[in-house]
């Protein structure tokens, strides 16, 4: 075991599988000779070669087009949108081929694929470089979501993603990408899709997130209990399909939720959340589950993001608001 | 050879026989046998007859919308005949001659145009994709196609059709960049019917030619004539060829004529004069190709007309196939879009099926 970053997880998970299945392939602006603006793939091109870690042209259509054929044609593609604000122009590929390929050829022709994308904000970035796109993929049938936030579920998860006989959307919370570092195997393992995790038992709330979120919300689970509530907290890890079982089975024993997302409210897989949580476990409800997220707003330049993400704190208030419902 | 001596920026245009069936650039005959000939006709006539029963079925609202291809036989069915069955075929919607020439049953084809899914389930011996509306995005897959088999050290060349609208597209553009800079053996095969629905060609893009734009993407490009089947195959076949030697993608463009509507729902008449569609009757590819043989006393009128009804006969009973088993199966619906279903989708299903039960139609 090794301590590694979840940047590093990313680049073991690549080159283990790499080495596992000659038809895996990586490519992407700037993937090859530099390894990747936040060096996600360094080293791969030189360990390789030049036929399986390429540099692609500067387009997001073709990196996800081509990747399409590519995949028809007997290789699976792992190809990285630099920034998930930039997979816009590819979302016709995704949307229209992507993920219908299968079901359009009732079979005969499928698409193996993962499409990683850095997300998130938090960064002190650029405007278009700290979306949180998730909830567009997870409205499109035929794609799979996957939204890692500890270097051990990166490495396990972006293994079964490339593992998986269909498309997998795998957004990477780069804003912790060196955060911190996780002891993780060296072996190759699988953590399977569509199944979310328990990361802290309580009894009194459930909280859900994912990805970056899943910090602050641990942070807010921990302030809550410094005043003696006692929050059950759920790692998502899966957007799509969602882990249903997972989330009615905690809510259940809780009677309470709060969803916590960094993409803008409106539309968002919070709402989703809640309207799972309410066709499945209205019942056992001691309040509406409701949610913390980014406004209906673009993510705001550096200046103004701690505005925008939420915090422990806003997580925690929320918490007492939900607890003390008609106290 | 070809491509040199027909460069598109002095305006070029490949032609090896004229209207009248005469063959005008001798030198330039492409290594095709009789018989090979004779069989790029029957594909043709196979193309117009099931294309006209196709139109028939729809106008008595038995057939979806529909993408007729009058007009466009020889660009269709001469491009096709230069695969090898071993390469790939991507195409667009309008593409039924180099489907056929392909090998591809006529059940299926009409299977996609009745609306079912199935009719895109090609059989594991045939590598052609399924038909792809959104405009040129699937040139980019016909890239990816080309360049995985060039980087696993297969012999395949991937063929990609679309029209004179898709070359306004970005995916248009990133395609030819792409396999240009990655040397992919890919041939962007464009057919220009002149109308991309009501739109002419003058207003897709002030280029002279659609086929100068190659030069940008450092690869050849070539106008042919779009109804000589000569000129059509003798262009493709230097492309694939070029394919295989691994010096990378060719552009051409095939000059012709849609003669029918966009689709079903479209009326030309608004669009363009009678004149016009006069004028390029004149310049029928079949037409054309059945004067070349019968002066070459490869065909009678009596053959013709025998070709004829065999493949109207054809066509009624792939059709007739198809009305009686083209309903979609429920669960089909819910089966395909991932390997597995999701909880989800089994849970949608079962909640839609439970509702039919209730009302006893199921």
């Amino acid at each position: 075991m090794a301590a590694i970053n979840l940047l590093q997880a990313v680049n073991e998970a690549l080159r283990q599988e790499m080495k596992r299945d000659p038809r895996v392939i990586v490519f992407g602006e700037d993937v090859g000779y530099e390894g990747g603006v936040f060096r996600a793939t360094v080293d791969l091109q030189k360990e390789f070669g030049k036929d399986r870690c390429m540099d692609s042209p500067l387009a997001e259509s073709a990196i996800v087009g081509v990747g399409i054929g590519m995949a028809i044609n007997g290789m699976i593609p792992v190809v990285e949108m630099q920034f998930s604000g930039f997979s816009y122009p590819a979302f016709n590929q995704i949307i229209s081929h992507v993920a219908r390929m299968r079901n359009r050829s009732r079979g005969r022709y499928t698409v193996p694929m993962v499409i990683r994308m850095p997300y998130g904000g938090g960064i002190r970035a650029l405007e278009h470089h700290s979306e949180s796109p998730e909830a567009f993929f997870a409205h499109i049938p035929g794609l799979k979501v996957v939204m890692p936030s500890t270097p051990y579920d990166t490495k396990g998860l972006l293994a079964a993603a490339i593992r998986d006989e269909d498309p997998v959307i795998f957004l990477e919370p780069k804003r912790i990408y060196r955060a911190f570092k996780q002891e993780v195997p060296e072996e190759d393992y699988i953590i399977p899709i569509g199944k979310a995790k328990v990361v802290r038992e309580g009894t009194d709330i459930t909280l859900i997130a994912w990805g970056a979120m899943m910090r602050e919300t641990l942070k807010a689970a921990e302030l809550a209990a410094e005043k003696g509530i006692h929050p059950e907290v759920i790692d998502l890890r899966t957007i799509a399909p969602i882990d249903r079982d997972t989330v009615i089975a905690s809510v259940k024993k809780t009677g309470r939720a709060i969803i916590v997302h960094e993409a803008p409210k409106t539309g968002g897989i919070g709402g989703e959340l809640m309207a799972i949580i309410n066709e499945k476990a209205f019942l056992h409800l001691e309040a509406p589950p409701t949610r913390v997220t980014g406004f209906d707003t673009p993510f705001p330049l550096p200046r103004g993001e701690q505005h925008y993400l939420p915090s422990p704190e806003r997580i925690l208030v929320k918490i007492q608001e939900v607890v003390n419902y008609l106290t | 050879m070809i491509f040199k001596d027909y460069n598109p920026l002095e305006k070029k245009m490949l032609q090896i026989m004229d209207e009248t069936g005469t063959i005008v650039k001798p030198e330039l005959m492409p290594d095709l046998t009789d018989d090979e000939i004779k069989e790029i006709y029957r594909l043709m006539v196979k193309t117009r007859e099931t294309d006209k029963k196709a139109l028939m079925y729809q106008r008595q609202g038995r057939m979806l919308t529909y993408a007729p291809n009058l007009g466009q036989e020889a660009a269709q069915v001469a491009s096709a005949f230069a695969l090898e069955k071993r390469d790939w075929m991507v195409p667009a919607f309008r593409e039924l001659g180099a489907w056929l020439t392909r090998g591809a049953e006529l059940e299926m084809i009409y299977l996609y145009w009745y609306g079912n899914e199935f009719g895109s389930y090609v059989p594991e011996d045939l590598r052609i994709l399924p038909v792809s509306v959104p405009i040129a995005s699937h040139l980019q897959h016909a890239v990816g196609i080309a360049w995985a088999a060039k980087l696993q050290g297969k012999d395949e060349v991937a063929i990609t059709y679309f029209g004179d609208g898709a070359t306004s597209q970005g995916d248009f553009s990133e395609s030819m960049n792409w396999a240009g800079v990655y040397k992919a053996p890919t041939v962007f095969f464009c057919q220009n019917n002149q109308f991309a629905i009501s739109v002419p060609r003058g207003i897709q893009t002030a280029a002279e030619t659609i086929a100068q734009k190659a030069i940008a993407f450092g690869m050849p490009g070539i106008q042919v004539d779009g109804n000589d089947i000569f000129a059509v195959y003798a262009a493709t076949k230097e492309a694939v060829d070029r394919a295989r030697r691994g010096e990378g993608p060719t552009l051409i463009e095939a000059y012709t004529y849609r003669l029918g509507a966009h689709t079903t729902s479209d009326d030309p008449t608004r669009y363009r004069s009678n004149d016009e569609v006069e004028e390029w009757s004149k310049r029928d590819p079949i037409d054309r190709l059945k004067k070349y043989l019968l002066s070459k006393g490869l065909l009678t009128e009596e053959e013709e007309a025998q070709i004829v009804e065999a493949y109207g006969k054809l066509a009624e009973e792939a059709f007739k196939y198809v009305e009686a088993n083209g309903e979609t199966q429920l669960e089909d619906i819910f089966k395909y879009h991932y390997k597995e279903m999701t909880p989800q989708l089994v849970e949608q299903m079962e909640e839609y099926k439970q509702f039919l039960r209730e009302r006893g139609e199921i």
